[in-house]
């Protein structure tokens, strides 16, 4: 008797409600598409982005660092697509490598910066008392500085270079972002669940990979995305005033340098192609992260648009 | 509010300490010794010991670490950041000598950016999903993306090349010729101002987004005032007032802007006199110039938190 009542019962959760059948990733995907198209266009410029950073030998095999003094300056051509510098080095190869340096310094640099921001952020958060007293005041002190400014100095300390720019910038991004994952510890520490599992006895590792971190997953996520777009912009910003990636290198910022802005006025095209590659690399990768940050934190949401086809659907028109 | 002053002023001071043991240490972890690129650089030092020994002890670098800070953060609390190593004039006069340009490029960037932003910002948000919102919208997500030094560089270049025309670069001071003055800012403060003003009106738009769905809104609806009356007099007043703390947060990116800017313009501002020290390799300069930073963007967000707990009570009591 007991046992046809269980049978049910039982057999439910082998059955997963339908909702769940679909993958997750193909979901998000699906809500990314339809809530907020911006953001799968955004998804889209950063797949192009990354497909060109990996595939950048591929697509342009030819040296971007062969000097031709015959070639210089040639406007865009068949041959040359978007024609040649003072060097005569081709600008669509020195911009398909330049995106390879600029994923490859975002990834770097971010990463780093997350991790710092993450190990900072959980340890003054969660252990608070003195030694969140004292992380604090070092990143007031810190984060009173003026970013590009903290950039330019630290470059005259290390000199400049890729392996430099990227230990820098993920150091003044880490320190900075500390203070958002802080305050989603703090927020995490009050649920219920993690008091319960510290009366239970639990160690601090234990409630910090089981209650804290899934809380604090989404603000890293949308930190990470962010500081993408950030990491890309302070990188040209350097190498535009010299001091980021040294020349030879194709970087984006230093293309546009101030050394080449007297060839510019004869060859305008070598001040466009990098801009526009700049601005659609970091426009893409900012919506992409404000999709993600509305589809995955709804704590984040801004007021606007959401709030509206909220109450669409729940009106049901 | 005076005890709300107090304790403001009393925070600072940790704060300014830890900033300036920063400032110290970070100038001073460079590989390599400043002593031997001084010597290298140096024709009449012939390489000898006592000329190093002799610099060393001129230069006060003989003493322990702490000691040095305590002498020129003794120095620095009288205004005396030291002398330029290679000019030998002092790095305050230095410094006063190029704030006025980088402080009048950042005002007057900062008030182009809340000319255009606040009006946008409260629009977008009033008529919020119309055609008039998109393209607020449209155009801050493109401010934001497009770098200030590109949008600088082609200013530069393209009216050069369309029209033989490239903006005034020759530095009038403000009270000789205030309007030629202005020609000169006009173009530099113009695009910094631009890419900061996306950063407000997105800001503005949210604000006013949530005091619009408040009730006192509905309320002045309700008693049947004029949208101009219900938008200005009730929701931008409360609305302004997280916009203000917004302020505090851009003087810093406004600082990093005026670098590029400067720089693009060639405005003997702060910016230049730091890129100069950096290639040179002017310690005293660089330490300098980064407290002095450092010391604005942390007097203005002193001012922005008394502005908040002006207007908002509900701060001052705020633990």
């Amino acid at each position: 008797m007991s046992l046809s009542i269980q049978t049910p019962a039982a057999a439910a959760p082998a059955t997963p409600p339908r909702r769940r059948t679909r993958p997750k990733t193909l979901r998000f995907l699906q809500r990314l598409c339809k809530e907020r198209p911006l953001g799968a266009l955004g998804a889209m410029i950063c797949l192009v982005l990354l497909l060109t950073g990996l595939f950048a030998d591929v697509i342009a095999p030819e040296g971007f660092n062969a000097i031709n003094p015959i070639e210089r300056l040639k406007a865009p051509s068949a041959e040359h697509w978007l024609g040649t510098d003072q060097l005569g080095r081709d600008v669509f190869a020195r911009i398909v490598h330049g995106a390879q340096l600029s994923v490859i310094v975002a990834f770097a640099a971010t990463t780093l910066s997350i991790v710092i921001s993450a190990l900072l952020g959980i340890l003054s958060g969660y252990f608070g008392g003195r030694l969140d007293m004292v992380i604090q005041r070092l990143v007031d002190g810190w984060m009173c500085f003026p970013d590009l400014i903290l950039l330019i100095v630290a470059v005259a300390v290390l000199g400049p270079g890729t392996w430099q720019v990227i230990l820098i910038l993920g150091l003044l991004f880490g320190i900075s972002g500390s203070r958002i994952i802080r305050g989603a510890v703090l927020s995490a520490k009050q649920n219920v669940y993690v008091h319960a599992a510290q009366s239970m006895g639990a160690s601090s590792t234990r409630i910090l990979l089981k209650h804290i971190l899934p809380n604090v997953m989404a603000p890293l996520i949308v930190l990470y995305t962010t500081r993408l777009a950030a990491v890309i912009l302070a990188e040209s910003g350097l190498s535009f005033l010299g001091l980021g990636i040294p020349p030879p290198e194709p970087s984006w910022g230093g293309m546009l340098s101030l050394d080449g802005r007297s060839y510019m006025f004869q060859a305008p095209w070598l001040a466009i192609a990098p801009g526009i590659a700049l601005t659609v690399a970091v426009f893409g990768i900012n919506m992409f992260g404000d999709a993600l940050r509305d589809l995955l934190d709804p704590r984040m949401r801004g007021g606007g648009g959401r709030y509206l086809a909220r109450v669409k659907r729940t009106i049901g028109s | 509010m005076g005890f709300y002053v107090l304790r403001r002023l009393l925070a600072l001071i940790p704060t300014l300490f830890i900033a300036s043991v920063i400032a110290f240490t970070v100038v001073r972890l460079v590989p390599g010794d400043v002593l031997d690129l001084m010597l290298s650089e140096n024709v009449y030092s012939s390489g000898a010991p006592e000329d190093r020994a002799q610099l060393e002890q001129a230069l006060g670098l003989d003493k322990p670490l702490y000691q040095q800070y305590l002498h020129w953060a003794g120095d620095a609390l009288q205004g005396d950041l030291g002398e330029s190593l290679w000019r030998n004039t002092p790095v305050t006069g230095e410094i006063a000598a190029r704030l006025d340009v980088t402080l009048e490029l950042g005002i007057l960037a900062l008030l182009i950016a809340l000319a255009i932003g606040l009006p946008i910002g409260i629009f977008a948000a009033v008529r919020q999903e119309t055609l008039g919102d998109h393209i607020g919208r449209t155009f801050s997500i493109l401010a934001l993306a497009v770098p200030n030094f590109w949008l600088g560089t082609l200013v530069v270049i393209l009216p050069a090349l369309w029209w033989g025309w490239s903006p005034p670069n020759k530095l009038v001071p403000f009270f000789e010729n205030p309007l030629e003055n202005l020609k000169t800012f006009l173009l530099p403060s113009l695009i910094l101002g631009t890419s900061l003003s996306a950063v407000i009106m997105r800001m503005t738009r949210t604000m006013m987004l949530e005091v619009l769905r408040q009730d006192y809104i509905r309320t002045a609806w309700a008693k049947g005032l004029r949208e101009r009356r219900v938008v200005l007099m009730h929701a931008v007043k409360n609305a302004m007032i997280p916009v203000i703390t917004l302020v505090g947060i851009l003087v810093p990116i406004l600082f990093g802007g005026t670098v590029i800017i400067e720089q693009i313009f060639r405005l003997p501002g702060l910016g230049q006199l730091l890129l100069e020290a950096v290639s040179t390799r002017d310690y005293p300069v660089i330490t300098g110039v980064f407290l002095v930073t450092g010391v604005v963007v942390m007097l203005v967000n002193l001012l922005v938190d008394l502005c908040y707990g002006y207007l908002d009570p509900k701060v001052r009591y705020d633990r």
